[in-house]
């Protein structure tokens, strides 16, 4: 969720009113944003504060000071939606040339007129690109936005890719030219910019905009040129936001001129821009105009369960930005606007009803729906075996699912490749490379952080491991085990030996006393396992099926996971027995 | 204080009697009978007593009944010291060197230097002026000054060690200090008095009610010891359940109350298409991240999908469908395909859902699960990797907002929450999305406790739900109202191998009360 930082005194200032802090919660928490946060401004003496408020991750419209305080204004009915309008003059172009297609297919602008920036909204234009930058265009993989002095540069644009060797220019704030692929070399070591190097680094063509000088606009989606740098002084902006997704940059953009051109000497007005696509059809930018939609009251009003008329519906949307109108008792025909990209559908415009409503002045009602209520088998087992396991006298544990490579192999003397576990591609730390496929090392650790406890420590876990497994969906599954382990000065695997024969009993497996057949079970010792004491541990068959294991843990594995003293364990899967 | 010396047992070596602990008991209880109260300490040395012996006898009737009351002081004391009791037996030094001279002819100074300590001894008697030196022969002759000596030093020491002399200050102890023959030492001691059921006849009683017993009857007759109440009990050998599993029973209990059914929540492992895709979750948004989402490198990928199903969903993503303009981007299949660490159980209610919208005849249902998820987070005391989710889900014709709303209300009152409010959220797959806050009494403030909203049409008019049909739905984390409850600051002392053992044994039962229902 971003998270925006706006000075209280200027947004008071926008809302033509002072609230308390309180009060400005409230009116955060009714509007769907959260006053997070509120920072002292040292400069201003005490004055001032900064608010940290937390924006939902779809309003893009609200990310700045311009944008919410607009907002907040039409919802406390202070304020209209403005009407944005085009210019009519004669056209900036922009022509794509083919090479970008390889790299960064599209490009979109815009100009601002006649625009009056102060250090405050100058420093808000650029804290939204910042914020745009991070969200919607993902880190400016998908969206790059430029913005120019417009009177340093000479139209038309040019938006090409070429060689790096073949670009070279004095970037942003730098005293000297260097060559793109050096330059990219040299922001690979800047703090704030080398997580974007690698969008392009690896490709033969970087892309880059120049004007009919020949000057560099910029090398998208890292850094901008020097020569047409903005300032707080800047008159005329020229817009361009590079992209992959055509649909965001048009988002981006319709963000970037619809928050600022109200400081333009028309406000609202915005000047488009051309763009020559490579098959030379020309496209004009932006789009400004609304959507329209009709919506009926009846189904605005079963859907969140209030019962409004059609007057009252258009006022509670008309508070959320969206210009609506009655057309007939049940039709409204709703105008939404560039800004508010996150209306998607109509339960959007629903949802917006509800919240100028006011969630918490909606009647509730408790669902009519009737139901009997059904356990999951597996886990009704698994809680009766926890139950009783835990009454035979084990401490239950609760250990982590994910686990590192070498707990489930290398501490047994195992290899991880004869272990049929998933493996996680991007793990952040070693502690969680796999899905665990055995629920011993979780127990065997939680021993290891507690052995000062008075001996014999007994515990045991109901839990799933993940085991890979082809013949399923996703390649893997659960399985629900039971282990359990018993510490002490010996190894004690009569009472682990017990454990299981208790457990049968309840399960009502009998013990099969001729080691064969399908029926009740019985421990085959014929197998081989380095987890164990050569001779001391065995398979447990039951029905005829290989549920686990059971015996006294090597001397090696008891050292691996830094403990002291002789262990015996059991781990069966428990599923056989739903 | 450096020579100070703990010293509760052997202040008293010199004890001549050894008492059995029983004519003990009755010299005890009849010196109480005739005074007001009793010091261990002057007791012991009274009697010539050893002091622990004193102690432990007064134990011992303290333990019959309510015969005695006792009480414990500590007092600085002086003793004698290791070298102290030496001369306390032996007498002083410059006694036994004065008495080592011939009262007549004296004797010749070397001759008298080689008795022990006559180092010592000599320069003491000198000073009190018990000896003369005849220099005049050679070697020098020592003859005795006066007739008769009294052992000052050894009568001082003996006067300490009976207590009769206690002052640290007085001018000849700071002289035996001096001299390391006295020490200060801290005495532990009680003083002993008459309680409610004192008597000097006591008698000692069995012990156990024994089978022996009741088969000859003879303990109709005979006296029981009195059991000591005020000792703990012997714990019986136990194990015991988790505490946040106690708390998951409670949760569980609660939904089946309500009529819920459990989802088979046992597949941690997801593919994205039923993760995200499915849940209308566009596949560059942030939760889709690696730095979000634990991606698996094997087994990758999953292959087969509803095809069907997978292109309706394809459609709403990049181009829209079903009323919705959709997100406008080129969805990959490659994408969905890709295996991760189920990010929450809403893929399964996903699943679930899926299913029953196959159903011919549509049955509405509510549903249930609470189950590991998965995120690939930097972890700190309230984040773990993986944590639980608890989720419930209502499927029927035409629920509204304010239904999720009542339910919410009906579900947290069982956990004892009544106050609620609700906050406009969002959420990719609900619409509306509420997050839901309660007052928390005891923290005095307004505290997040989980998140809902209305399954979003684009999620289930694909699966092939008719339109009158809405879902909803809300979820929580099963941790942190665990932290809440029990107190707990760091997650990590509640789950994982560092959890404290002797915390699990000592967890009491879990009740998650309800709150009363409002009239």
């Amino acid at each position: 969720m971003p998270n925006i930082g706006i000075k209280r005194s200027l947004l008071f200032k926008e809302l033509g009113q002072k609230y308390t802090d309180k009060e400005f919660d409230q009116l955060c928490f009714d509007f769907g944003i959260e006053l997070d946060d509120i920072e002292p401004i040292p400069e201003s003496n005490g004055e001032d504060v900064e608010y940290k408020i937390d924006i939902p991750a779809n309003r893009y419209d609200i990310l700045c000071l311009e944008g919410l305080s607009r907002a907040l204004k039409i919802f406390l009915q202070k304020g209209e939606l403005p009407k944005f309008t085009l210019s009519n003059q004669k056209l900036i172009r922009m022509k794509i040339l083919p090479n970008t297609q390889r790299i960064r297919p599209i490009v979109v602008g815009a100009v601002l007129r006649n625009i009056t920036f102060n250090a405050d909204s100058y420093n808000s234009f650029i804290k939204l690109q910042d914020k745009l930058h991070q969200n919607l265009c993902r880190n400016r993989t998908l969206v790059a936005i430029g913005t120019h002095d417009l009177d340093t540069i000479k139209p038309p644009f040019i938006y090409d890719a070429r060689e790096p060797k073949q670009i070279k220019f004095r970037s942003l704030n730098q005293q000297k030219e260097m060559q793109a692929d050096e330059m990219l070399e040299f922001y690979s070591k800047d703090s704030h910019l080398k997580r974007y190097v690698s969008i392009i680094q690896e490709s033969d063509v970087y892309p880059v905009i120049y004007d009919s000088n020949n000057v560099v606009l910029s090398l998208p989606p890292i850094i901008n040129g020097d020569h047409s740098k903005m300032s707080v002084n800047t008159k005329n902006v020229f817009i361009e936001c590079t992209a992959v997704d055509l649909h965001k940059a048009n988002v981006v953009l319709n963000i970037m001129l619809t928050m600022f051109a109200q400081y333009c000497s028309k406000p609202f007005e915005i000047e488009p821009v051309e763009v020559e696509q490579v098959d030379g059809t020309v496209t004009v930018y932006p789009n400004l105009d609304d959507r329209v939609e009709n919506v009926s009251v009846k189904k605005i009003n079963k859907r969140i369960g209030i019962e409004v008329d059609a007057k009252t519906a258009a006022t509670l949307l008309t508070r959320m930005s969206l210009r609506t109108k009655v057309i007939d008792p049940d039709t409204l025909r709703i105008e939404i606007p560039v800004t508010r990209a996150d209306i998607l559908h109509f339960c959007d415009i629903a949802e917006d009803c509800a919240v100028a409503y006011g969630f918490n002045n909606i009647h509730k009602t408790v669902p009519k729906t009737v139901c009997i209520g059904n356990q999951f088998e597996l886990n009704r087992v698994s809680d009766l075996i926890r139950h009783s396991v835990a009454e035979a006298g084990f401490i239950e544990a609760l250990t982590f699912t994910l686990c590192s490579c070498a707990d489930v192999a290398e501490k047994f003397g195992k290899t991880i490749e004869s272990i049929p576990a998933v493996h996680i591609g991007n793990p952040k730390t070693q502690d969680f490379q796999i899905g665990r496929t055995t629920l011993l090392p979780g127990l065997l650790k939680t021993i290891a952080n507690n052995q000062g406890t008075a001996l014999p420590i007994q515990l045991f876990e109901v839990s799933d491991v993940i085991l890979k497994d082809l013949t399923r969906e996703t390649g893997s599954r659960n399985e629900r085990r039971l282990c359990a382990v018993f510490y002490n000065k010996t190894p004690g695997f009569e009472t682990i030996h017990g454990l299981l024969d208790r457990i049968m009993t309840l399960v009502k497996v009998s013990y099969n006393e001729n080691k064969s057949g399908n029926q009740g079970y019985y421990l085959n010792n014929q197998c081989e396992d380095t987890a164990f004491f050569p001779g001391r541990h065995a398979q447990v068959i039951a029905n005829g099926g290989n549920i686990g294991i059971i015996g006294v843990l090597h001397p090696n594995v008891i050292e691996q996971f830094g403990l002291k003293l002789p262990c015996s364990i059991l781990e069966i899967n428990i599923e056989p027995f739903v | 204080m450096n020579n100070q010396k703990e010293n509760t047992a052997s202040a008293c070596s010199s004890t001549t009697q050894k008492p059995t602990s029983s004519s003990l008991q009755t010299d005890i209880l009849s010196y109480l009978s005739t005074h007001d109260e009793l010091n261990t300490w002057t007791y012991a040395n009274e009697h010539k007593i050893d002091h622990q012996l004193v102690i432990g006898t007064i134990r011992s009737i303290q333990s019959i009944g309510d015969i005695i009351k006792i009480e414990q002081h500590t007092n600085r004391s002086i003793a004698p010291s290791d070298e102290g009791k030496l001369l306390l037996q032996n007498g002083s030094y410059e006694y036994n060197l004065f008495q080592a001279i011939p009262a007549d002819k004296g004797i010749e100074q070397p001759e008298l230097m080689k008795f022990p300590n006559a180092t010592i001894g000599f320069a003491k008697a000198m000073s009190s002026g018990w000896l003369q030196v005849d220099k005049s022969s050679k070697p020098a002759i020592v003859k005795r000054k006066v007739e008769n000596v009294h052992d000052e030093v050894q009568n001082l020491l003996k006067r300490i060690q009976s207590l009769e002399l206690q002052d640290a200050s007085v001018k000849e102890v700071v002289e035996l200090k001096k001299r390391k023959l006295v020490e200060d030492v801290i005495v532990n001691y009680f003083i002993v008095t008459k309680s409610s059921e004192f008597s000097t006849n006591i008698a000692k009683g069995e012990a156990e009610l024994t089978a022996e017993m009741l088969q000859t009857g003879s303990w109709k007759t005979l006296n029981f010891k009195q059991y000591n109440f005020n000792a703990k009990g012997m714990m019986p050998s136990h194990g015991c359940l988790h505490p946040l599993l106690k708390v998951r029973t409670e949760y569980r209990q609660i939904f089946l109350e309500m009529g819920f059914t459990e989802m088979p929540t046992n597949n941690y492992v997801e593919n994205s298409f039923w993760n995200f895709d499915a849940l209308f979750t566009p596949q560059k948004h942030p939760a889709r991240d690696v730095q979000d989402t634990f991606f698996l490198s094997d087994p990758a990928v999953t292959t087969t999908f509803p095809e069907d199903y997978l292109e309706k969903i394809k459609k709403v993503h990049s181009t829209g469908a079903f009323g919705s303009i959709g997100y406008q981007y080129e969805w990959a299949r490659e994408e969905a395909q890709k295996n991760v660490f189920r990010t929450h159980t809403t893929a399964v209610s996903t699943r679930m859902l899926y299913k029953l919208a196959q159903e011919k005849i549509f049955k509405p249902v509510k549903y249930f699960s609470i189950d590991k998820v998965f995120r690939n987070e930097n972890l700190d005391a309230t984040h773990l990797a993986e944590f639980h989710q608890i989720e419930g889900l209502v499927a029927d014709y035409n629920l509204t907002l304010g239904d999720l709303i009542g339910i919410l209300y009906e579900f947290f009152r069982k956990l004892g929450m009544t106050k609620l409010r609700f906050k406009p959220a969002y959420n990719p797959y609900t619409e509306p999305s509420m997050e839901i806050f309660s007052y928390h009494e005891g923290l005095q403030r307004w505290i997040e406790v989980g998140n809902s909203g209305m399954f979003r049409p684009e999620m289930l008019l694909p699966m092939g739900f008719s339109e009158d049909i809405s879902v909803i739905a809300w979820g929580l984390s099963l941790e942190r109202p665990t932290m809440i409850l029990y107190g707990i600051d760091n997650i990590r002392d509640l789950i994982g191998p560092k959890v404290d053992l002797e915390m699990c044994r000592q967890n009491p039962i879990c009740r998650v009360i309800p709150a009363k229902i409002e009239e």
